[in-house]
């Protein structure tokens, strides 16, 4: 373990292995920063932004930026929650989250960073987008008025050839994250439930399985998102 | 000092964020100590009868009496607070936004599975019928909203402490499982 480093996060002194990302040093050190596209085990690509720091005066993503020995990133500062919470409203804007008629309601992660960050307007104009909803394959449905583009279905979900049930269509306002037809065909169980537990909203649903748990008792009813990690 | 005055409107909504006023029990002793009722389905007084300080809207604005009703509680309250999801962002009644209104009525009124009985195809044309907007509005689009109280229904709890706050200028405490979206 010689390549342990120290470096401090809003003041805390940490540690952690030369090279890991600052969002995955922090958890080590009982320090939650949100992610919404970065998951454990996959590779990050700092899209979303909600895991925003500052390290030298510089806003940074934390789950692409490894930590560096001496390094003081500040991540709870009021300016950045502000930031995380300007982002949690973009998203909640530019899609169409009806929380209330949402399967995933109280297990969804962005809906418990708006409670995190007590959100209780969005500063923005909605949007209502007009989306699809594609009910077609066997298993799962793909929701694309919740989809926020996060990619961890696509980089999380793969038959045993190493291929993704869902992939990227068209571009720019119009891009989606659609599912595979032929592919999907083939999906089993437990790939349909995984792909709705990677999924940071309600956008994959697994069919016939609404509304599983009681309110009250969902993951996110009395625990704030993080606090598994923040002591 | 004189009690502070409450008026209530549910506009497209469905009556849930009033009920859940209701659903701050005995604590409905104390709210008729604390403040006077002016128009609201609470009371059933039908328009204002003199200044009020506090307006609390239910529901969005699917069509334009919710759009007049919208604007004489901004005209007459000196505080706005939106309650509850549909007021916020146009909830249930909001996913028909994106569809035209033309498609949505041949829906309702033509084409739906549960409409045989209207065989002459008689669409609603009453002059005296408000007409629908071309999509349903979150309230502060339309006029100036000054607080807004999430949920659906928004918590007893959170409709309670925040009137309370309101009244008697205490800082509003926020316990993290009052505020929710569903």
């Amino acid at each position: 373990m010689s390549s342990l480093i120290k470096f401090k996060i809003d003041g805390k002194e940490c540690m952690a292995e030369a090279g890991t990302f600052i969002v995955e040093a922090a958890r080590q050190n009982s320090i939650y920063i949100p992610t919404l596209c970065n998951m454990p085990g996959l590779k990050p690509k700092g899209s979303c932004r909600i895991c925003t720091v500052r390290i030298n005066g510089r806003l940074m993503t934390s789950c692409t930026t490894p930590v560096a020995d001496g390094m003081e990133i500040e991540s709870g500062s009021l300016d950045i929650i502000e930031l995380r919470k300007s982002i949690v409203e973009l998203l909640f804007v530019s899609g169409n989250h009806f929380c209330p008629a949402c399967e995933k309601s109280g297990n969804c992660e962005l809906q418990a960073l708006g409670y995190l960050y007590q959100m209780m307007v969005p500063r923005y104009p909605y949007d209502f987008p007009l989306r699809a909803v594609d009910a077609s394959s066997p298993k799962i449905i793909k929701d694309q008025n919740r989809c926020i583009l996060c990619k961890r279905c696509i980089k999380s979900i793969k038959d045993e050839d190493g291929k993704s049930f869902f992939a990227f269509r068209s571009r720019g306002n119009h891009l989606e994250v659609v599912l595979d037809q032929e592919l999907a065909a083939t999906m089993t169980d437990e790939q349909a439930e995984l792909a709705m537990q990677n999924c940071p909203v309600g956008s994959i649903l697994v069919k016939e399985k609404g509304f599983a748990t009681p309110i009250g008792k969902r993951k996110f009813d009395k625990q704030p998102i993080g606090s598994d990690i923040h002591v | 000092m004189s009690k502070p005055i409450i008026a209530t409107t549910s506009l497209a909504g469905c009556f849930g964020c009033h009920m859940s006023i209701l659903d701050i029990d005995e604590r409905i002793l104390q709210l008729i100590e604390l403040v006077e009722f002016n128009k609201s389905p609470i009371d059933d007084i039908k328009t204002f009868t003199k200044p009020v300080d506090i307006g609390i809207i239910e529901g969005g604005c699917c069509n334009s009496e919710n759009v007049e009703v919208l604007k004489s509680f901004r005209k007459n309250c000196k505080i706005l607070i939106s309650l509850g999801e549909c007021a916020i962002m146009g909830g249930l009644p909001a996913l028909r936004n994106g569809i035209p209104v033309e498609e949505c009525i041949h829906e309702a009124y033509i084409g739906g599975p549960t409409v045989q009985l209207n065989k002459d195809h008689i669409l609603p044309n009453d002059d005296e019928l408000p007409m629908l907007l071309d999509k349903v509005y979150p309230c502060h689009e339309i006029v100036k909203i000054d607080y807004f109280l999430p949920g659906c229904p928004p918590r007893a709890d959170l409709i309670w402490d925040a009137l309370v706050a309101l009244i008697t200028g205490d800082p509003l405490k926020l316990p993290y499982e009052v505020v929710k979206f569903d």
